[in-house]
């Protein structure tokens, strides 16, 4: 059953058309990835599922809602969540308020229970549960933000470049950790320039160049691709 | 004891200062946008104030609850009607807009109520309070601005720190789409923040007639931009940066005028804050917003 639907969708900033008539569906237990390469509008895209723009056309339907034109805030208390590019952790705020950030739309008495299962993935939040988020380094804060995501208990987590400025060690972890979620229920839509990464991880992928999808197909196929592995895997 | 008299007047007015100067910090940390009609919120709660208590007979207390309401709802409304439909607009347009609400208050205010000073009697009719053998006399109206002030930053920084709401406030001030992706609503947080501005606006605007004892449909102007300036002056966005701003303009405005020059000290108040700003361009307490990428 497809969990996230989007049919045909149109985002423009200004007058120029970032994302083009473009399609793709997420199942149910499934991790998708989207690959391309910079200004392909794969943040375009996310931003807009989530409700932060809005697309001048088409539909987006998500376990059964329409939420094409709903409200950012309102979205994710129906199970979507996303880590966004660049983090954006609240810097001032410390490791634990920040994730209570992320609970916002949750009853109170889950809060404590997911904290407890965000910091079992992560234990190197747990240590630095008063330090404000400003100070963490850049693994640390990608952690945050996933934990963060995590909080909303999302039925869809939507990933926009996980891995992005960190060292190949941490981007071995980050990548774990997101086999770990979707082995515990959570679907997933990932989003990456580390494409090898990516496709290896999921079970299928959609390449996006200049705001239109070019191919999809099964990740392992993709990974075999002449014009995928020319274009995103270096030969 | 003149000084010591001068002191506790200027910590008495620079207290209002800053109760006023919340919602001008308040709103700028959050909205990201200076809203000049700030002070026309005070003259608006003094006159709810003087009506309800002067011309219907309610108990004092009952008439300062009343104009820290009706300035709640009025200030949730100017954000509604005035600020909201240009939340993507540039600030220009958004602080010509505010100058326009200002003048709309002060306008209406001159309609409605008159525009003659009308003599606001002192809510607090307790007698002074003496000390040192009489020689140091302090109203109850100062030692009343100075308690509520303290009052009100604490709570309002427990509020910040500790509530939900309070941190859902810090997270929209830090990123507004960040806080969005959080199920945090914006427009609400920003509509709960003129609310508390307003309504501390409505208490400032009282305490201040009942110091001054006067009121005209152009009272809160000046109290207003010299609430803003403490708050640029503290750093603005800063809660403990309005206090110490409100407090330091209040005692150097007061000690300007009983030792320097009556007429020139609000020329003095601002030569300081333009002194400050040149050291430090983000006010005493005001850091730098870092961006971390
Ligand atoms: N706020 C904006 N205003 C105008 N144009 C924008 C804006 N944000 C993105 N764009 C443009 O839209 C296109 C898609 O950008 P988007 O950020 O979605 O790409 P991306 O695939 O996420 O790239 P990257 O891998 O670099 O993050 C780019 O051409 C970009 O310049
Ligand atoms: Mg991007």
């Amino acid at each position: 059953m497809a969990l996230l639907e989007v049919d045909q969708i149109n985002v423009f900033y200004g007058s120029i058309r970032a994302v083009k008539n473009v399609s793709f569906r997420v199942d149910e237990g499934e991790i998708i990835t989207l690959i391309g390469a910079n200004g392909a509008g794969k943040t375009t895209i996310l931003q807009t599922v989530s409700g932060l723009l809005s697309s001048a056309s088409g539909s987006i339907v998500f376990d059964g809602k329409d939420i094409t034109r709903m409200n950012a805030h309102r979205i994710v208390g129906l199970g979507l969540a996303q880590v966004p590019e660049g983090r954006r952790i609240f810097q001032q705020m410390t490791v634990e308020e920040n994730l209570e950030m992320g609970a916002y739309t949750q009853p109170k008495g889950s809060i404590a229970i997911n904290k407890e299962k965000v910091f079992s993935h992560f234990p190197r939040l747990a240590e630095r549960r008063r330090q404000v988020g400003g100070t963490l380094s850049g693994g640390e804060q990608q952690m945050l933000a996933m934990g963060r995501a995590m909080m909303s208990q999302p039925k869809l987590l939507m990933l926009d470049e996980p891995s992005m400025g960190l060292a190949p060690i941490l981007v071995e972890e980050i990548f774990t950790i997101i086999s770990e979620l979707h082995q515990s229920g959570t679907t997933i839509l990932l989003v990456e320039q580390n494409a090898r990464m990516a496709l290896s991880i999921a079970d299928r992928g959609y390449v996006l160049e200049t705001g239109k999808i070019v191919k999809t197909d099964a990740a392992s196929v993709l990974l075999k691709d002449d014009d995928v592995q020319k274009a995103y895997l270096g030969g | 004891m003149d000084f010591l008299s001068n002191l506790v007047n200027g910590i008495s007015l620079g207290s209002i200062y800053a109760v006023i100067a919340l919602g001008y910090t308040m709103v700028y940390g959050i909205a990201k946008m200076l809203n000049f009609a700030h002070g026309d919120i005070i003259m608006v709660g003094a006159y709810v104030c003087f009506y309800a208590v002067y011309h219907f007979g309610l108990p004092g207390w009952a008439g300062v609850l009343l104009a820290m309401l009706l300035c709640l709802i009025l200030g949730v409304a100017v954000e509604r009607l005035a600020y909201r439909p240009l939340r993507r607009a540039d600030s220009l347009a958004v602080l010509i807009t505010a100058i326009g609400v200002s003048y709309f208050l002060e306008n209406t205010a001159q309609l409605v109520f008159g525009a003659n000073n009308v003599f606001f009697p002192n809510l607090f009719e307790a007698e002074p309070i003496r000390l040192f053998d009489g020689r140091l006399v302090i109203s109850v109206v100062t030692l009343a601005s100075i308690g509520i002030c303290m009052a009100v930053m604490v709570i309002l920084t427990l509020f910040i720190e500790k509530t939900k709401l309070g941190k859902a406030m810090r997270a929209v001030s830090e990123d507004k789409d960040a806080a969005r992706l959080m199920g945090i609503s914006v427009d609400r947080t920003i509509s709960v923040t003129f609310a508390i501005g307003s309504a501390l606006a409505a208490l400032a605007g009282v305490l201040l007639c009942s110091a001054i004892p006067s009121l005209s449909p152009m009272t809160g102007s000046m109290p207003g931009i010299k609430a803003f300036t403490a708050a640029v002056f503290g750093g603005i966005g800063s809660i403990p940066g309005a206090l110490l701003g409100g407090l330091l303009l209040g005692v150097i405005e007061v000690m300007g005028k009983a030792y320097i020059s009556t007429q020139l000290s609000d020329a003095i108040v601002f030569l300081v804050l333009i002194i400050v700003l040149l050291v430090r361009p983000t006010g005493i307490l005001g850091k730098k917003v870092q961006e971390k990428v």
